[in-house]
């Protein structure tokens, strides 16, 4: 599904992403861990063109995306993605934020974009705050209506960059729940947290960033019970 | 020598305003002065948005053609500005002359305006910008339902600010035509030889009506305020 063929990014002379070959399969949950300054967000934001690789090639179904002839938004369509910071719009209600996109971009009629984001909000608990503006939801509840977004424009793959990183503690959960509840529903993701418990629960796949180079990779069993390389043991020693 | 003052003072409101209906004078003055700021500052709204969303431009020429505009615009006196549209650049064509200083007004705000509504934009999150692009909006559409919305309510006193300042500007319109409130202050002047009550009277009702403003501005930045907690 998305072929990932030598990666390389860099701001400046800065060199984040050294060469990042990868394969994610339709269904598949990466999970990508590793220090701060790792390139982990870098790689997932390289791959809806939130940063344009320096060199390299991305395909997705067989587009190569990373062609500058590529139309963007056609790509981004399939690509639903989840900030640390949500990014919601703070001048639009919650329905407008979740029916904006799939009403100017997809076309939709009023009627039908908010159908869905009824049933999108259903599923994420948070039916009665269709009205509610950003301003007046919690952490949690905010991530949750960001993912609801995401997912009204009904991707292919979810990106989550840092989903629980900007929340109180007692928040984390409901969201890493949501984040579960969709694994479940075999959608293919790719995950950037610290949030080892979600890895080892939810992970198909785990991969070790370090210094812009994919270290080491495997089950969560692997990665994390019986870690090869040294720099994935001591990462994991910090943390566990 | 009371009663004296008195007269006098009564003798110069009286040939100021009430002989020969002078009032109506500074009335259509200022009616003119409204109509020409009004004119302007909407038009200066338009080019402003356009200059700043130019000068944010990728594309070369359109930013490099928005840079001076502004540049040029902000770096030189209004008064020239003005001489030069109605003298030469308007010189042969007959426009009336509020419609030329509407638009020399309007030409002359839409600079400031211009980096007003840039500074604006520059200060709306980049990850709103993320989120609109992410979810397949085009560059446009990010821009006009997601940044612009935005900014309008950020640089709302920023502006309110630029109109009042504008109204004031008017004033030198009277390098081309005394059609507005100094204007009619002038042309009694003319009549009555005196200067006292004619511009005290203009900076009186330049005065009240920049507060009526002030107080409306207020009122509108206040309720859109509220509309951040409801």
């Amino acid at each position: 599904m998305i072929y990932i063929n030598d990666v390389h990014k860099s701001f400046g002379e800065l060199k984040v992403l050294k060469g990042i070959t990868e394969h994610i399969v339709p269904g598949e949950k990466v999970v990508l861990i590793g220090p701060s300054g790792s390139g982990k967000s870098t790689l997932l934001r390289c791959i809806n063109l939130l940063e344009i690789p320096s060199s390299g090639t991305i395909t997705i179904d067989g587009t190569n995306i990373t062609d500058p002839k590529v139309n963007i938004n056609k790509v981004r369509e399939r690509l639903g993605m989840v900030f640390q910071h949500f990014n919601l719009f703070p001048h639009l209600s919650v329905m407008e934020n979740i029916t904006l996109a799939p009403i100017k971009v997809k076309k939709q009629n009023e009627e039908q974009a908010k159908e869905k984001a009824l049933e999108l909000l259903k599923r994420v608990g948070l039916e009665d705050k269709s009205d509610a503006y950003p301003i007046q939801l919690s952490g949690g509840q905010k991530q949750r209506i960001a993912i609801a977004r995401a997912l009204a424009m009904d991707p292919e793959i979810m990106l989550f960059d840092e989903p629980t990183s900007a929340l109180d503690p007692e928040m984390v959960g409901e969201v890493l729940e949501a984040m579960t509840e969709l694994a479940e529903g075999g959608m293919t993701m790719m995950v950037v947290t610290h949030e080892m418990g979600f890895a080892r629960e939810v992970a198909s796949r785990v991969l070790f960033m370090d210094g812009g180079y994919i270290i080491e990779q495997g089950t969560p069993e692997e990665v994390f019970e019986n870690p090869q390389n040294e720099r994935t043991q001591s990462f994991l020693s910090k943390i566990l | 020598m009371r009663m004296h003052v008195w007269n006098a003072i009564c003798d110069g409101l009286y040939k100021t305003f009430i002989y020969q209906d002078r009032w109506e004078w500074f009335l259509r003055g200022l009616g003119y002065t409204i109509l020409i700021s009004f004119t302007a500052v909407m038009l200066g709204m338009l080019i402003g948005t356009l200059a700043a969303l130019g000068k944010l431009s990728k594309i070369k020429p359109i930013k490099w053609i928005s840079s001076m505009y502004i540049d040029i615009i902000r770096g030189t006196p209004t008064m020239v500005q003005l001489l030069i549209i109605y003298f030469i650049i308007f010189a042969k064509v007959n426009l009336s002359p509020w419609i030329v200083g509407a638009l020399g007004f309007a030409i002359n705000s839409g600079a400031y305006v211009a980096e007003i509504v840039r500074g604006g934009i520059l200060s709306i999150d980049k990850g709103q910008t993320e989120a609109g692009r992410s979810l397949g909006l085009t560059s446009s559409q990010t821009m006009l339902y997601i940044i612009m919305p935005q900014t309008i309510k950020n640089i709302l006193p920023a502006l309110a600010n630029e109109f009042i300042v504008l109204i004031k500007e008017t004033a030198v319109i009277g390098m081309i035509s005394n059609i507005d409130l100094l204007g009619a202050a002038k042309k009694v002047q003319g009549r009555t030889y005196d200067y006292l009550y004619p511009l005290l009277g203009a900076a009186i009702i330049y005065y009240a009506v920049i507060k009526i403003l002030s107080i409306l501005l207020a009122k509108l930045e206040a309720r859109l305020r509220k509309a951040d907690v409801r």
